[in-house]
């Protein structure tokens, strides 16, 4: 209650950035799906300040913080399991050596 | 210094930190823990928001599921114990360089909205956050379609990751 | 700040006289609040962990008396004195960090099982006055701190760097990640009979009437899940000895490994008090009200001090009485397979507590309106008919299993007589 708006949303304008680094500069490919679930968490960061600080009778902002877990939570489960698959038949998991359909 | 200011300054300290060590990290078991580490900063920023429900949610989901899922894919996808070789790309300047320029201009955007320095006002007495919470994730009037989308997405995942996994033994 | 409002509500008046003192030794008042919460999270993790060292010694005795032996009898009066003695033992014995091991994640793994066991006391009612925090979600947050514990097993049996040791911890992290299913189904049992999630609240509004006499099954599956998620025999996968040796803690020697014994103990009998409280009532004393006993019109008053005591007692048979039972079943059951383990939950829990959940809300709206004896009635017989028609199915599916191998079964036993 002492706390600006403005530091909740540095803060997770932060994480999301940390989280754009992280995806974009890992060569494996478990690394990459953890910098995306930084994002994820980043936006949550903010959805869940703004429901607080703008109207917190309005459930609008903690129920798309609840969507957000479903859909993060169905993503790195099909996601891993396809890296799994991959690692299986390729023996890799560096997302470089993974190109059989690139031009 | 009001004590929530110090909690709030530890929390993104935790965060934060945590999650530059994910990134950066060269051993991936490390990074998920370090994940995990980030993940309950996060828990506790929402407690602080008074969002108990999704603090808790948050430690059972994704501490207690997605951390767990990330920690046994690694140790399944592990051609030698000891990682070796640098875990970055050769370039990997280019993508500091852009988070630090999108940070930069996140932050501009922020302090360009007026009154965006505003603290909260109290929650109204009388209002339950939980109790509107569930009353609003059920209600026709409400937020009850993405719910039930969601489960059925739930349903697709779980399909189609025990599908995509599975070995058949012939 | 009398010895009235002492012996009205001990707790409140210790804090407010310890608040009182650090204001007047020129302390800012924020300040002296956070000191004085610190020493009573302080006083409450003190009391868990000694009561731990106590609990080391009833686990001893239990056994051997299951066991028809008689349990530790030389050091102290009837070997109460035996814990300390395990405590130096393990305290003195040399650590030994295996080769290879992941120094930093094999040392926190221990500290991380003992501390999401601790956290669970910080919503644990032990009177109607005596609690860490009223928290309004306390029923998820028991599920978090088990997710924390089965966070510490997978570091544990990783860092170890050693082949068996993982094995151990996959299948006990399988175990628990399976068996969270039933437990946050059937927690979810009490949580519409008071509507409420807070643990306070359901032991608040047991006042009436118990909840295993509205839900006896759902009792059952909460303390089979939770046995479960102990890792206790019968589902003690983790330290199968004959098996895989110690399960994850193999290579933990010393008071590494006592951590995790003491944890376990500890959390088991935490368990025992869960299912006393959303089940048996918690700290209610029947006919016990906030000024005494009430026998209809016949009042017999108690000072504050007396009914919180009582209710603190009650509370502490009755967690006992749970860990005794989950002691019980320990010692009597065989072990049970993996595969065994996890078809019992997936095709037999799972589907029992949802449609257990299911009759229980809708009986709930439904007989929202008549008074508790018809509401109990009701809930009681829907529990025993869904309980039947349970038995009844596995009675078919066990028949015709048993049809389907007799005819494998004759010509072997014909040729033995010829």
């Amino acid at each position: 209650m002492h706390i600006p708006l403005s530091w909740y949303l540095i803060l997770a304008a932060a994480l999301f950035c940390i989280g754009l680094f992280g995806v974009m500069s890992r060569k494996n490919a478990i690394a990459i799906l953890l910098g995306i679930e930084l994002m994820l968490n980043a936006v949550n960061i903010n959805l869940v300040a703004f429901w607080r600080y703008l109207d917190p009778t309005k459930m609008a902002g903690q129920a798309f913080a609840v969507i957000v877990f479903a859909v993060a939570a169905a993503e790195v489960a099909v996601g891993l399991a396809l890296i799994i698959s991959v690692y299986r038949r390729r023996n890799t998991i560096i997302a470089d050596e993974i190109d059989l359909m690139k031009w | 210094m009001h004590p929530d200011q110090i909690i709030f300054f530890l929390c993104a300290a935790l965060i934060l930190i945590s999650a530059l060590f994910v990134v950066i990290s060269r051993n991936l078991i490390h990074a998920a823990l370090w994940l995990v580490a980030a993940l309950f900063g996060v828990a506790v920023l929402f407690a602080l928001l008074n969002a108990n429900f999704l603090a808790v949610v948050q430690v059972v989901v994704y501490i207690g599921a997605i951390a767990i899922l990330f920690l046994f894919a690694v140790m399944l996808t592990r051609k030698d114990i000891r990682d070796r070789g640098p875990q970055m790309r050769r370039s990997w300047w280019i993508p500091a360089l852009l988070g630090l320029l999108i940070l930069a201009g996140l932050v501009y955007l922020i302090f360009a909205q007026p009154g965006i320095d505003r603290t909260a006002a109290a929650i109204p007495a009388g209002v339950d956050p939980l109790r509107a919470l569930g009353k609003a994730l059920v209600s026709p009037g409400g937020y009850v379609l993405p719910f039930e989308v969601s489960s059925i997405l739930l349903l697709a995942a779980l399909v189609g990751a025990v599908y995509v996994a599975i070995t058949k033994k012939s | 700040m009398s010895l009235q409002d002492f012996l009205a509500d001990p707790i409140l008046f210790i804090s407010n006289w310890l608040q009182g003192l650090l204001v007047g030794w020129k302390l800012p008042s924020g300040l002296a609040t956070v000191i004085v919460f610190l020493i009573g999270i302080l006083a409450l993790v003190i009391f868990a962990m000694l009561f731990d060292i106590f609990l080391v010694w009833v686990e001893r005795k239990v056994v051997a008396r299951f066991q028809d032996r008689l349990g530790p009898n030389r050091i102290g009066p009837f070997g109460l004195i035996q814990p300390f003695a395990d405590i130096i033992k393990l305290v003195i014995k040399e650590d030994i960090t295996p080769d290879g091991a992941d120094k930093v994640v094999y040392n926190i793994a221990p500290v991380l099982a003992a501390v999401s066991v601790i956290i669970l006391w910080a919503v644990l009612p032990l009177s109607s006055k005596i609690f860490g925090v009223d928290l309004n979600v306390a029923v998820l947050y028991l599920v978090a701190a088990g997710a924390l514990g089965t966070l510490a097993i997978i570091m544990a049996g990783w860092s170890s760097n050693n082949k068996y040791a993982l094995l151990g911890a996959y299948r006990m992290v399988a175990n628990m990640v399976s068996y969270e299913i039933p437990m946050v189904v059937t927690l979810l049992i009490p949580t519409i009979l008071a509507d409420t999630m807070s643990l306070n609240g359901i032991t608040q509004s047991q006042e009436t009437i118990w909840y295993v006499f509205l839900s006896p099954l759902g009792m059952l599956i909460f303390l089979i899940s939770s046995i479960a998620e102990l890792g206790r025999s019968p589902f003690d996968l983790n330290e199968a000895e004959s098996e895989i040796v110690a399960g994850f803690h193999i290579e933990y020697s010393g008071m590494k490994f006592g951590w995790f014994y003491a944890s376990e103990l500890l959390h088991a009998f935490t368990f025992g008090g869960f299912v006393g409280i959303l089940f048996f009532g918690g700290w209610q004393v029947p006919f016990l009200m906030a000024d005494g006993f009430h026998f209809g019109s016949f009042v017999v008053a108690l000072p504050g001090i007396g009914v919180i005591l009582l209710q603190a007692v009650a509370f502490m048979v009755k967690a006992m009485i749970g860990y005794w039972v989950i002691m019980w079943v320990k010692y009597s059951m065989p072990r049970i397979r993996i595969d065994q383990m996890l078809a019992f939950n997936w095709k037999f829990l799972t589907p029992l507590s949802l449609v257990l959940l299911s009759a229980t809300a809708v009986l709930t709206k439904l007989l929202s309106g008549f008074p508790l004896w018809i509401f109990g009635v009701g809930m009681f017989l829907s529990n025993l008919l869904i309980g039947w028609i349970t038995i009844e199915i596995l009675r078919f599916y066990a028949h015709r299993q048993r049809r389907l191998e007799e005819p494998l079964a004759q010509p072997a036993s014909v040729a033995a007589r010829r």
